[in-house]
């Protein structure tokens, strides 16, 4: 193969991946180190992808040959360039002529947000489609990520169906807060978005309907995450139903005995929890208190703490 | 933006924590979190113990200042709580010792007058818990101090910087575990 083909076929390469390098500058590298410097071709061909990787993408690619895919669940800083195969769960209205599309992509791991930026021009997503995107960068915004699909970005229909999981994780720990927000609360009637002193901030003055939950903090010494129970599992959890709520707070005349009475019931108790897994939530679906430990627990590590003596 | 990581509360028995002295911030910064390293490379800021609450008082003079200690089967925790905890001064008054308590607080190191480095716990919560609730958290601190004591030798920063600074005996920590668990099997 000569280098003019080479430099083409480097080219094309890096298109695939969303980055235009001009193969004129490939050819020219190429030359020089073949014919000026004598390098072997292969070994031509390897210092030109990196260094055109390292110039032209962000990060640096360094095999550009093949596409790492990152899954879904495992976003977890941002601004890094990532490679997605996902499918379109969903697509909201987009509520600015900057954004093209904005929605929700998803794999066997999870979701996630993306918005997809007009000054981009890429292809119209279909939804209920897969994909490969290429080049996404992620954003964090309070603590949830989201993609963000750019001019360098590029989309592949794929030939699979991207199954979507909603995955159910299971996590053990001690629960070591009850957060604000927990308790008897209301919700705006409307739009269900959680009402403070009357207000929705959406929807201005509303009478609001009231609900309980817990948002708590589960940890087991290594991780933390922050877990949400619903009114039905907030009811099994503390065995105060929504009735009792309300009657407590107007007992009290103070709807946050209801908070202090779950966290007095829950905060330093080990439970194991089951759910699915958004970014920053574990929603809670099932439940148990963790039960008496067993003997052989204690004798298994006592067995490997002698193992050491 | 991100949001600010809450910190893992740690699992760590009583005995080392008194053996630990190595505190430090990661970065300059007045908000960065205070860290304490024990000897076996835990990196505490948060703590969650569970252990008998055997004595109590306010030693306060103009305001509430409670002391409290908390025993595990290794050694006791130092609680202080002032104004500044408000909901632990509000829950440790009305729980009379001795009860199983559950305590979810931050570290305080501190230099004592003849120049010895102190850790106390200062409570966020403390709750009454149940004789199993403290049965499982001996337990999990045993298998989580044997992990560190296995990684000790690693090349993860805390291990190094522990091992540089107090040259861990690994036996100590190791019969401080069997010890624990030992206990709880005669319980």
């Amino acid at each position: 193969m000569d280098v003019k083909e080479l430099a083409e076929q480097i080219s094309v390469r890096f298109s695939e991946q969303g980055v235009h390098v001009p193969v004129e500058e490939v050819e020219q590298r190429l030359t020089s180190l073949v014919n000026e410097f004598k390098v072997p071709v292969d070994e031509a061909k390897r210092s030109v992808l990196s260094y055109f990787a390292k110039r032209y993408t962000k990060d640096g690619v360094p095999d550009v040959a093949e596409t790492v895919y990152t899954r879904i669940a495992e976003i977890n800083a941002e601004d890094k360039w990532v490679n997605l195969k996902a499918k379109v769960v969903q697509l909201w209205e987009p509520n600015a002529l900057s954004i093209a599309q904005v929605g929700l992509l998803g794999d066997e791991s999870g979701a996630i947000k993306f918005t997809s930026w007009a000054s981009a021009n890429l292809p119209i997503l279909q939804e209920g489609g897969s994909y490969s995107i290429r080049s996404v960068v992620t954003k964090s915004w309070q603590g949830r990520f989201s993609v963000s699909l750019n001019k360098a970005t590029s989309i592949a229909p794929l030939d699979e169906e991207i199954a979507v999981g909603r995955a159910e994780t299971e996590i053990q720990g001690a629960i070591i807060d009850v957060q604000s927000g927990s308790g008897l609360i209301k919700r705006c009637p409307e739009c269900n978005r959680v009402i403070v002193k009357g207000y929705c901030t959406e929807h201005g003055k509303v009478s609001g309907v009231y609900d309980l939950r817990v948002k708590g903090v589960l940890d087991n010494g290594d991780v933390v995450t922050d877990v949400l129970f619903n009114r039905e599992l907030t009811e099994r959890l503390t065995g105060i139903t929504l009735e009792d709520a309300k009657e407590m707070a107007i007992e009290a005349l103070d709807h946050n005995v209801v908070a202090d009475k779950i966290k007095s019931l829950v905060i330093g108790r080990y439970y194991v929890l089951r759910g699915n897994k958004t970014p920053r939530w574990l929603l809670v679906t099932d439940f148990a208190k963790l039960q008496t430990i067993d003997e052989q627990d204690i004798d298994s590590i006592l067995e490997r703490s002698e193992g050491y003596l | 933006m991100s949001v600010k990581q809450r910190e893992v509360a740690r699992r760590v028995y009583a005995k080392e924590l008194s053996d630990s002295t190595l505190s430090y911030k990661e970065h300059d910064d007045t908000y960065a979190p205070q860290f304490l390293l024990t000897p076996t490379g835990a990196k505490c800021n948060r703590l969650f113990v569970v252990g008998t609450l055997t004595e109590k008082e306010n030693v306060g003079v103009d305001s509430d200042y409670w002391r409290a200690r908390i025993a595990d089967p290794t050694g006791v925790f130092a609680i202080y709580a002032g104004q500044y905890q408000q909901q632990a001064i509000t829950q440790l008054s009305s729980i009379e010792p001795p009860a199983f308590v559950a305590v979810v607080g931050k570290l305080n190191v501190y230099q004592t007058s003849d120049d010895q480095t102190k850790v106390s716990i200062r409570p966020e919560f403390i709750n009454v818990v149940d004789m199993e609730t403290r049965r499982r958290w001996i337990l999990e601190t045993a298998g989580k101090t044997l992990k560190r004591i296995a990684e000790i030798e690693s090349a993860s920063d805390e291990a190094a910087r522990a091992r540089d600074y107090y040259k861990t005996d690994k036996h100590t920590y190791v019969e401080m575990v069997v010890k624990a668990l030992k206990a709880l099997k005669t319980e």
